[in-house]
């Protein structure tokens, strides 16, 4: 009787382990599991320690940082900062007049907003969607090129670095979206004709590379055109992106519509709706939520594909990162260059894919 | 699908078809007749004869023997082999590496699986050309060939490629023996005769004939080793500097994505084989590769293929830094001749063979490791 009662206070007083024991049970179980593993993971750690040791000290501790001081970087052990500090404005907006720079920079920080707050769930319905893009897009739009509301014109050929970049990608992701529900659609069509051709055009163009799509929109499309279409080589460019993008959203979106019973268009017909009332109010709901995290992950991989530009002569950020140290007195420092802007693609990159991860997580746990 | 569009008028859905078929030939054939007065202005001939013209201009890497006054057929043609030569070179080191990171972050162990972690999560989130521009700069500030990087006296790093030592052989001979034992492979199971050849006799008798033919057809030394001599080296293979970036970083890029591939694989395992191998006692090793890989593989080889793709059209950024593959030579012919029409069909048909290849390997991989019984 008396052991029992023991046993039973004894079991109510068990607490959750303390935060120190749930790290010595982690290091038992996944670094000192066995002799090897302790060995193998003492020599990783001490690889880890030494690599993150010399990265600080290299970027941070024994860093140049002024603009000034670039006098003592032949001497210091670590970075030159200082190149950043005299041309970081040449690496986010090219060559755009100098007294003008306020308009990318609130363009800049207009269109990153836009793609922060569409990552927000209380954006996610078509309609707000759309309205915040088109908003936002054309924010951007009308501070980089002026020609309204008294702001100087400033034409596309003088912008240039990170404002180029992000033009790019939010026009390419704008354009293509529609392009892409537009070809997923036709793609599933019950006309033949239409669904094969479109079918061909889809993996045509998806078997090729990016830079060679690209690369004929800039050089090839002017022979191909009458010359009243042929247009602004950037604009051409941008098309030819989308219809990229288009292409492999396309897929995307078809994977979304796989996903959808056919007892949904069913019931849908039953009920008396026309073809583009159960498209917009059953179908297609669906088909955006099931495709968000392939969608997601277009987006990132169009952002890093963005870089390609500089191939056909745009003046984009890593265009303007070479031409940063481009001059005798920084070309010693191209190291600090590309690591700034691999800094800024690496943490809209890595932002972005996590929040894709994120979410994903977030779906299994709702579909459960 | 839905009943009321089966009712819909047949006419209508045929006049739709017809109508999107006349604006698809519409555009195409404006484009060509455009196509055909600008370049009339330009004077320059339409068809396929340049071809067999000189190009007259030379370029920095070929496997193949080349010269400046080459037919343009030949310099399409070894851009061709350069651009499977570096993809499929690139395919294999990033497979490996890819299994390596991909096994790491499904390690148990935390440090190892935090250094495979730092290595996708910096090689997958930055653009390939970026890498490429990087690692390009990194070795073109390579000491000079006088004071290059010496690794154990046969191969050197410097500014001008990795110096690396050759064998002195034909090519061609090596190239006829990987033939014979493809066409083996291949057809092992279709001849029956061929089955029924002991495996162990050909590849004794393949080695035989490399053997004798190492020892006696060739003269001079078999190997031969990269001297310092003067200001550069001599003997053995340079590989330039282009090309080693573009294997280095695409290797790395495509290594990144393999490893998520491959992590994705492993976790799809069910844990119920891990734990029936372990109680089996298998120890880790034979655990993986007995029981993970094979299972992971199932899930790994469609998205590996779709990488693979991506890797050999990865290939034509090479053109950043100067690395003469299909695309570049494509492009340099373009400025240098101007017969843009041509030149952009053959680059597409060139992609579209390799994609289709590719897919054709992807598919006899995915037969092969298909589940027997389902």
């Amino acid at each position: 009787m008396s052991t029992l009662s023991q046993s039973s206070q004894k079991a109510l007083s068990l607490k959750a382990p303390s935060r120190s024991k749930i790290f010595m049970h982690i290091l038992r179980t996944r670094a000192f599991h066995s002799k090897v593993d302790g060995f193998i993971s003492l020599c990783f750690f001490a690889i880890l320690l030494t690599a993150i040791y010399s990265i600080f000290n290299w970027a941070l501790l024994d860093a140049v940082w002024l603009e000034e001081s670039v006098a003592q970087c032949q001497a210091a052990a670590g970075a030159c900062w200082s190149v950043i500090d005299a041309r970081y404005k040449l690496i986010l907006f090219g060559l755009y007049p100098y007294d003008l720079h306020w308009r990318p920079t609130l363009a800049c920080i207009a269109i990153v907003t836009t793609i922060i707050l569409s990552c927000l769930p209380t954006f996610w319905s078509t309609k707000r969607l759309s309205i915040l893009w088109v908003v936002g897009f054309f924010t951007f739009f009308f501070l980089m090129r002026g020609g309204i509301l008294g702001l100087t014109h400033v034409p596309t050929g003088q912008w240039g670095g990170l404002a180029l970049t992000l033009f790019l990608f939010s026009s390419v992701v704008l354009l293509g979206m529609p392009m892409g529900l537009g070809l997923a659609l036709a793609r599933r069509s019950k006309l033949p004709v239409i669904s094969y051709g479109v079918s061909i055009f889809i993996d045509l163009i998806r078997s090729l590379p990016l830079l060679t799509t690209l690369f004929v929109a800039a050089v090839v499309m002017p022979i191909l055109l009458p010359d009243w279409m042929v247009g602004d080589k950037i604009w051409r460019v941008i098309i030819a992106f989308a219809l990229f993008f288009a292409c492999y959203q396309a897929e995307v979106f078809r994977g979304g519509f796989q996903a959808i019973h056919k007892g949904q268009f069913e019931a849908g017909d039953a009920l008396g709706l026309s073809y583009y009332q159960i498209l917009a109010n059953i179908i297609m709901p669906q088909v955006f939520r099931h495709s968000l995290p392939g969608t997601i992950n277009m987006v990132v991989v169009t952002f890093k594909e963005t870089a390609i530009v500089i191939i056909i002569g745009f003046f984009d950020v890593l265009a303007s990162a070479n031409a940063a140290f481009g001059s005798a007195l920084w070309a010693p420092y191209y190291m600090e260059v590309y690591v700034f802007v691999g800094l800024i693609y690496w943490s809209f990159i890595f932002s972005l894919s996590q929040y894709g991860v994120y979410l994903k997580k977030r779906m299994r746990i709702a579909s459960h | 699908m839905s009943a009321t569009r089966n009712k819909r008028p047949n006419a209508k859905n045929r006049l739709i078809q017809m109508l999107f078929l006349a604006v698809v030939i519409l555009v195409i054939a404006g484009a060509f007749s455009s196509a055909r007065t600008n370049l009339a202005d330009l004077g320059i001939s339409s068809g396929f004869n340049f071809l067999d013209r000189s190009t007259g201009w030379g370029y920095s890497f070929s496997l193949l023997e080349t010269n400046v006054n080459d037919p343009y057929k030949w310099t399409l043609f070894s851009g061709f082999v350069n651009t499977l030569f570096l993809g499929t070179l690139t395919i294999i080191t990033s497979t490996i590496l890819g299994f390596l990171v991909g096994t790491a972050r499904d390690s148990h162990n935390i440090t190892i699986q935090a250094i495979a972690t730092i290595f996708i999560q910096t090689f997958r989130n930055i653009p390939l050309i970026l890498q490429l521009v990087f690692w390009y700069s990194v070795l073109i500030h390579m000491p000079s060939p006088r004071q290059a990087y010496d690794l154990f006296d046969i191969a050197y790093l410097s500014n001008r490629g990795f110096m690396i030592p050759s064998i002195n052989a034909s090519p061609i001979f090596f190239i006829a023996i990987l033939i014979v034992l493809t066409g083996y492979w291949m057809l092992k199971n279709r001849i029956p005769q061929l089955k029924q050849l002991p495996t162990k006799r050909l590849y004794v008798t393949l080695f035989g004939i490399t053997v004798l033919y190492l020892l006696f057809f060739i003269d001079g030394p078999l190997l031969s080793i990269p001297e310092l001599k003067g200001l550069r080296f001599v003997g053995g293979t340079t590989v330039p500097v282009e090309l080693v970036t573009m294997i280095i970083s695409t290797s790395l890029y495509g290594a990144a994505y393999i490893g998520e591939i491959v992590r994705g694989g492993l976790n799809e395992v069910p844990k119920g084989l891990v734990e029936a191998g372990n109680s089996l006692g298998l120890n880790e090793r034979m655990v993986w590769w007995k029981i993970k890989v094979p299972m992971a593989l199932r899930t790994i080889i469609p998205p590996l293929g779709n990488q693979w793709v991506f890797m050999m059209k990865a290939t034509t950024v090479g053109v950043a830094i100067g690395f003469s593959d299909l695309f570049m030579l494509i492009s340099t012919s373009i400025t240098q001749s101007g017969q843009t029409l041509e030149l952009i069909a053959i680059l597409m048909s060139a992609f579209l063979l390799i994609n289709f290849s590719l897919a054709q390997f992807v598919n006899y991989l995915n037969t092969r490791m298909r589940l027997k019984g389902h």
